[in-house]
């Protein structure tokens, strides 16, 4: 089936067979393997992606229902060589230890500070909870999300009025 | 893990929907969050040989009040539920349920009608809609009907939903004045399914209970109404005592199992105390 997805802001085509997953078409056939692959029994969250803004975990979607809609990945964060907050925060508060939960926090976190501008540790822990990390313990993931939510206000209010 | 082939079909309308169910009869299957059905599919417990995606179906994702009754439409995903001011504001048996269902990935993707319609007794959203009372509309190119969900639910996984049917909606009588109600779950950790769950939901009036509903969760072939209890509630005073009593009924009518998860006999325990503890909060809400 043919398709097309605006994955990271440009669209893409594919030809694709219903049955693959969107984790799939996204490493296999887009050659985006930022998204990783955990658990694959959608339990652990390494494999989000944002569908249309909204986390949701890659693994458990065909490929074939993002045609016609929108695609975030880790690789669309940074723009024009410069990280975007989050990720200038974990790499700031240490957020991450291998890595492979990393991908998945940052877009969850992404998606967080959008629509709520200051969200509290209670907040942050609550929206990253579909997201398991086996080596930070948390601490330091919560600690950059919130910073990102500062940095981010901070930036704004730099910003003339519109 | 790859599902077995299947093809795909896109659903525009709800009569486009329910025409590619008579079509394909029972080698079809709609997919709604996928949240249950791709996970199964991927385990191959499931391998239907047509998907009928309804997710682009307009008009099923409406939260209402009309006519005296909720209104919720089959494609209202958890995360919605969770969020709306209507459910927060008035059926505080669905607000507390909501956010307490699997993790917030999954519950931008779950829906109402997948969870009821997929029939597993863990599901959270089946024994709230049994304490409220709930029917479930159900479609297709012929007609529609509609059942009480404790007739609709009829074993694991299994429904009287009719292989050319579609869920469309879900029914609750409009919250009364001096009601409330709760959703208590016990899980291992975030995103794992209940070890039990209770669901209550309690009208005053006049000093007496008006109207009693509990649903109980992961203790039974299917989410179970304790009907004994809530008739031994109707028309009492909301005493401790009286709870008390429920509870004991509540538990008696759970048929729990062992498990990973606890003992039949913690999980008897468990049931006895979260009804309780529900009615007494419940008590307190309708009282405010
Ligand atoms: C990791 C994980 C943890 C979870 N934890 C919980 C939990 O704690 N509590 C809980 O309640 N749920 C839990 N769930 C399940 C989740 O709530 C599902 O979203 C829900 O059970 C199914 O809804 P869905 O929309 O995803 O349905 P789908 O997966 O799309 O469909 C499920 C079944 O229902 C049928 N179906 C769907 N919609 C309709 C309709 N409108 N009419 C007729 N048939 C229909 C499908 O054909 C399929 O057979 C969990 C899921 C996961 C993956
Ligand atoms: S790989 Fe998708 S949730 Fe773990
Ligand atoms: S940094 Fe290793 S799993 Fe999170």
């Amino acid at each position: 089936m043919e398709i097309t997805v605006t994955v990271n802001g440009a669209p893409r085509t594919a030809d694709v067979e219903p049955r693959m997953l969107l984790v799939h078409l996204i490493r296999e056939t887009f050659g985006l393997t930022g998204t990783h692959i955990g658990c694959d029994t959608t339990s652990c969250g390494a494999c989000t992606v944002l569908l249309d803004g909204v986390p949701v975990k890659s693994c458990t979607l065909f490929g074939v229902q993002a045609d016609g809609r929108s695609i975030t990945t880790v690789e669309g964060l940074a723009s024009g060589g410069e990280l975007h907050p989050i990720q200038a925060a974990f790499k700031e508060h240490h957020g991450l230890q291998c890595g492979y939960c990393t991908p998945g926090m940052m877009l969850v976190g992404a998606a967080l500070i959008e629509r709520n501008p200051a969200p509290s540790e209670e907040e942050v822990r609550f929206a990253i909870s579909g997201n398991i990390c086996r080596c930070t313990g948390y601490m330091n993931i919560v600690k950059a999300i919130q910073a990102a939510a500062a940095s981010k206000a901070g930036a704004g209010a730099d910003e003339p009025a519109a | 893990m790859l599902p077995s082939r299947f093809e795909y079909h896109r659903a525009e309308t709800l009569d486009e929907a329910l025409s590619l169910l008579a079509t394909y009869g029972e080698d079809a299957k709609v997919l709604a969050g996928g949240q249950s059905l791709i996970p199964m599919m991927k385990l191959r417990f499931a391998y239907p040989g047509h998907l009928v995606d309804v997710n682009r179906v307009p008009g099923l994702d409406g939260i209402e009040e009309r006519d005296g009754a909720l209104r919720i439409g089959a494609l209202v995903r958890h995360h919605a539920l969770e969020t709306s001011e209507l459910i927060r504001s008035r059926y505080p048996t669905i607000a507390a349920a909501a956010p307490q269902i699997a993790d917030p990935l999954v519950r931008n993707l779950g829906t109402i009608g997948g969870s009821i319609a997929h029939a597993d007794p863990a599901g959270d959203l089946a024994s709230v809609m049994l304490a409220l009372g709930a029917t479930v509309v159900l479609r297709s190119s012929g007609g529609s009907r509609e059942l009480p969900l404790r007739e609709f639910l009829v074993d694991t996984f299994t429904t009287q939903i009719r292989p050319d049917e579609m869920l469309t909606e879900i029914v609750v009588p409009a919250a009364e004045p001096s009601s409330g109600g709760t959703y208590l779950k016990q899980e291992r950790k975030v995103g794992d399914w209940a070890t039990v769950g209770v669901a209550v939901a309690l009208t005053l009036r006049d000093g007496r209970i008006a109207r009693a509903g509990i649903g109980l969760t992961s203790v039974g072939l299917t989410n179970l109404e304790a009907t004994e209890a809530e008739e031994a509630l109707a028309g009492a005073e909301p005493t401790d005592e009286a709870f008390a009593e429920a509870a004991r009924l509540a538990a008696a009518a759970a048929h729990p199992v062992s498990d990973v998860r606890g003992s039949a006999e913690y999980k008897r325990h468990v049931v006895d105390v979260y009804v309780r503890r529900g009615l007494a909060r419940a008590r307190e809400m309708a009282a405010a």
